[in-house]
């Protein structure tokens, strides 16, 4: 067999692939569809606003409600979770104690 | 000969090159898939969880007012909605009852809420079902739980909330309004927070301007925004998990741009001796382009089918912990599968349009020399 036959062949094979992950991707939302639907009458049932997914702090369970833009939010040095708390460090102290 | 068949043959003819430097340009495809299938990976992950939070939330209160007091939250007086509810627009308003525990047990936080209907009656609580599976709770058990005081609460667990819910509701207690004012010592007369509903959507920015005038020390959120956080907070941390990834994707862009635009001196050769046989320069692109072609698209759609499997089989294993952030109870869920198109274009153009661009010019380069230069430099 041509060494071209076999890449087309291959090349055919994986695009096959992507679209049966296609038609997946559409069958599988389409059978989640009325867990999805119980889950938003639960979140308007309850009145949710947040995912249950990062229940670490305040601001990172309900980041719908924390006010985002108050940095150190839990105390002067407490990490938070702005790009930037990783990446500045906390202020030097200006003076020094006598 | 036809077109198609001219292509064949320099097809046939790519393929035989790249199977001479087996090693190289296998070590080249692995390496490209492997780095589509991480990016891949993070775009399938974080776009399934921002579409189910868009359907999930899309019913949410349309607004929510917070009492501010020294830039941090504080109750809410029930008096405020009464000032809301003369307000025209505004349906309904309902004070929410709702907070934190931290559990030393699992050192995790829960969230107590009371519910609007269906109030578990006094002394009970229904769980999430991740508390009930850290926690080893259920149905009949008993939680204590120290109050503000020091005194212990003692709650019997009523019912643990449908797994299905577990992206909203894993670390959820449900409690009556009396058992979550003496757990926290908030006196009658204060809430939380306050939720509207307003059936008008058009109306919703002129009440949100009004409650900010008649309650100056107020916070409004409107659904837009809750919506919007969620678009932002997937982003950054997409972004987040990109940037670690940044390095082992600079790391192969030199690679690859060193494979593909340095010919070495054995493809200079070659383009040198397939010019001396009477190829033209345009077929010498073709070769190349094919070359790009055979390497990126295959890398392409094989990192692309990785990720798909990875993230959509094995629930994004390799990625999933660096999402999750450090959440002890960390809810168990399907994701639903959501593919958009307009990300994969874009994945396929930052991916493969570069790497055959840089495979094409250089060759180019090389083509349009003398083929006797060529071969003696």
């Amino acid at each position: 067999m041509r060494k071209s036959t076999v890449f087309l062949l291959l090349t055919a094979l994986q695009a096959l692939a992507l679209g049966a992950f296609l038609l997946h991707a559409s069958l599988a939302r389409r059978s989640l569809l009325p867990q999805l639907q119980r889950s938003r009458r639960l979140a308007a049932a309850l009145e949710l606003t947040d995912l249950a997914l990062f229940n670490e702090a305040r601001y990172t369970r309900h980041p719908t409600q924390a006010d985002l833009h108050t940095a150190f939010q839990d105390h002067p040095l407490a990490l938070e979770h702005f790009p930037t708390g990783s990446l500045v460090p906390p202020p030097v102290p200006t003076r020094r104690a006598p | 000969m036809s077109w198609w068949g001219r292509q064949r043959n320099i097809l046939d003819f790519t393929l035989s090159s790249l199977l001479r430097r087996k090693g190289k340009n296998l070590g080249l495809l692995l390496v490209y898939t492997l780095v589509v299938a991480a990016l891949a990976s993070v775009m399938l992950f974080l776009s399934s969880l921002r579409r189910e939070a868009s359907a999930i939330l899309a019913d949410c209160p349309e607004v929510l007012v917070q009492k501010m007091v020294a830039g941090r939250h504080d109750l809410v007086p029930e008096a405020y909605a009464e000032k809301i509810r003369d307000i025209r627009g505004v349906s309904a308003v309902r004070s929410r009852l709702w907070g934190y525990w931290y559990d030393p047990v699992t050192r995790a936080n829960y969230t107590l809420l009371v519910p609007a209907e269906g109030v578990p009656p006094a002394g009970m609580v229904r769980i999430g079902e991740g508390i009930s599976r850290t926690r080893q709770l259920y149905p009949g058990d008993i939680l204590s739980i120290k109050a503000y005081n020091g005194e212990p609460l003692i709650l019997a667990i009523e019912a643990v909330l449908a797994p299905e819910s577990e992206l909203l509701s894993a670390d959820l207690m449900l409690i009556g309004a009396e058992d979550f004012r003496s757990l926290f010592g908030i006196p009658p007369g204060l809430a939380t927070d306050l939720t509207l509903r307003v059936p008008n959507q058009r109306e919703i920015n002129t009440i949100a301007l009004k409650i900010s005038r008649i309650l100056p020390d107020s916070r409004v959120v409107l659904r837009s925004e809750i919506l919007r956080t969620y678009d932002a907070v997937f982003d950054w941390r997409g972004g987040m998990i990109v940037v670690l990834l940044g390095g082992a994707l600079l790391a192969f862009i030199i690679f690859s741009w060193d494979r593909a635009s340095g010919l070495s001196a054995e493809e200079r050769r070659e383009i040198g001796i397939l010019k001396a046989v009477g190829w033209e320069t345009s077929d010498v692109l073709l070769l190349k382009f094919w070359e790009g072609i055979v390497v990126s698209l295959t890398s392409f759609l094989a990192g692309f089918l990785l990720a798909y499997v990875h993230v959509f089989f094995f629930q994004g294993a390799l990625i999933s912990s660096v999402i999750k952030g450090w959440s002890v109870l960390y809810p168990h869920f399907r994701l639903v599968p959501a593919i958009q198109p307009r990300e994969v274009a874009t994945l396929f153009f930052l991916t493969v349009v570069p790497y055959t661009a840089a495979t094409v010019i250089p060759s180019w380069k090389a083509a349009i020399v003398d083929p006797d230069a060529v071969m003696r430099a």
